[in-house]
């Protein structure tokens, strides 16, 4: 089949457009993108410098660069980086397996779905996030208890997807497969679940961020090392530089998770047909 | 009917099961007081005013916030998809902070707007702008070109095309982006009352906790648990009647 495909052939510049214009649009598209973030940077620089904020207000984009630079020098942000990563990451895979084992078994057994099912679909929509004090009375102020807040937060959009994934799985798939002399246990692993991943990946990729946002609650409501409490320390000192510092890295560390997720999807999806499409904004 | 309340006797068990752990002593009722004290506590905070005046703050911060991220979310959203100069200026921002977790603006609002209201509301609206502006901006980009077509040879103006084939086709996602806002808000408004306020059932639930009287705490954080569910299932209703022309 691979010599049959227009790929090299005489009709392959017919698909697409021609390459000059092509080039150009990526360049200015890229250019674009440079322009608006340098832009923004400029404002906050300027915006600071000009006078109309106080220094504590809004501290220069550069004085906050410098900050984080030294923080950097200092080791504290490599070590409050690791400790949030290590409690947010920790925390995703438990939801996450967690989430697909129990959605695996909800949409199997009868029993589990049961019993889940309304805890789930009313669980889901609650602010999890109300019960940190009583998570914190349970299991006290360190890792355990910031690690299962953040499992707890996951686990809902997980399970969600695989349900809903497993049961959108095409029937004839099943029907053939189950024809073909499938038993129960091949139909699960080989069929139902490779079908479902697309969606399984997306709650996933909803639960990331979501592992992310409560780690970092989490941290600034019992303080200690992580990303979360250093901010709560520089806030309670009015050390605004600190704060913003805090900001910028946060943001820095979601943008890598989430674009990290988005390749490992299309690294997973290679042989499904929505990984040729593009996915972002 | 009938059927649908039968679907959550599992939660009945789970409170019976709870009930019955914190009775019989298998539990310190330190650690999980016994559904029905909590209840007589949730009864005690409501007749002191306490659960309506944090309750009422709340709603507003949240309320507040929400309404400015939808208004300025989805105008943003439309406007992006409607004129491609805002879209390739716009989008680059939009792709880098939506993934930020937005918990870390809990110390700068605070910091511009001290302890009040001014803080969470700015904080819900700045979290909860982006999934809205996200639904809107794929929604409207998705409005079927056909649909355009046909408008603009009937002699539609741009304006009017915006209003009667751009948003209306934008709604589901837009809908839907605005359900993950609502999700995120109550996240945001519990979180930031929590960490730094005073008043607000967030800042309740702390209290109770610091003052080591647990059976309010449990009562105010089912208390925000339920609210937060009630307002999505309320959600839900109002976006079906509002897709109804769909079908």
């Amino acid at each position: 089949m691979a010599g049959i495909g227009i790929a090299g052939g005489p009709l392959a510049g017919l698909a697409r457009e021609p390459s000059a214009s092509r080039w150009l649009r990526s360049a200015a598209w890229g250019f674009a993108r440079v322009f608006s973030i340098f832009a923004l940077a400029l404002a906050w620089e300027l915006a600071a410098r000009s006078g109309a904020f106080t220094p504590y207000m809004l501290p220069a984009l550069s004085a906050v660069l410098e900050r984080i630079w030294h923080d950097l020098i200092a080791g504290d942000l490599l070590l409050n980086t690791g400790v949030t990563l290590y409690r947010a990451l920790s925390g995703f895979v438990i939801g996450a397996l967690a989430g697909i084992a129990l959605g695996m078994g909800i949409s199997r057994n009868r029993l589990i779905n049961w019993f889940f099912d309304p805890i789930i679909s009313v669980g889901f929509p609650m602010p999890k996030i109300a019960f940190l004090p009583i998570v914190i009375l349970w299991l006290g102020v360190y890792d355990l208890s910031k690690i299962t807040m953040i499992a707890v937060e996951a686990i809902f959009p997980v399970v969600t997807a695989t349900v809903v994934g497993i049961r959108g799985v095409e029937r004839e798939l099943l029907w053939s497969a189950r024809n073909m002399g499938a038993g129960e246990r091949e139909l699960l692993w080989q069929i139902a679940v490779p079908a479902a991943l697309p969606q399984v990946i997306t709650g996933l990729q909803v639960a990331l961020p979501i592992a992310l946002i409560v780690a970092v609650v989490t941290e600034m409501f019992m303080g200690g090392y992580g990303l979360g409490g250093a901010m709560n320390t520089a806030s309670r000192f009015a050390d605004s530089r600190g704060v913003f510092a805090g900001i910028v890295e946060i943001a820095v560390i979601g943008y890598a998770l989430v674009k990290g997720m988005t390749l490992i999807r299309r690294r997973l999806l290679l042989w499904h047909q929505e990984a040729v499409a593009p996915s972002t904004v | 009917m009938k059927a649908g309340l039968l679907r959550y006797v599992p939660l009945l068990l789970l409170a019976l099961a709870w009930e019955a752990g914190a009775r019989s002593g298998m539990i310190s009722t330190l650690a999980l007081p016994p559904l029905s004290t909590v209840v007589v506590a949730w009864i005690e905070l409501l007749k002191d005013g306490e659960l309506v005046s944090n309750g009422a703050a709340s709603l507003w911060r949240t309320g507040a916030g929400l309404t400015l991220a939808i208004v300025i979310g989805a105008g943003l959203g439309i406007f992006m998809a409607w004129w491609r100069p805002v879209h390739v200026l716009l989008s680059p921002l939009v792709e880098m902070f939506y993934p930020m977790p937005k918990s870390a603006l809990i110390p700068v609002t605070v910091l511009w707007l001290g302890f009040g209201n001014s803080s969470k509301i700015l904080l819900i609206f700045l979290g909860c702008m982006l999934p809205v502006t996200i639904g809107a901006f794929n929604g409207a980009r998705s409005s079927e070109q056909v649909l355009v077509w046909s408008a603009r040879s009937m002699g539609a103006n741009r304006l009017r095309m915006l209003w009667d084939v751009v948003v209306p086709s934008a709604m589901p996602e837009l809908l839907n982006g605005i359900r993950t806002a609502l999700a995120l808000s109550f996240i945001l408004l519990v979180s930031s009352e929590l960490i730094a306020a005073r008043e607000g059932l967030g800042y309740l639930i702390g209290f109770l906790g610091a003052s080591g009287t647990y059976d309010a705490m449990f009562a105010v954080v089912l208390t925000v648990a339920l609210l937060g569910f009630v307002a999505d299932r309320i959600y839900l209703l109002v976006m079906k009647r509002m897709l109804r022309w769909q079908e």
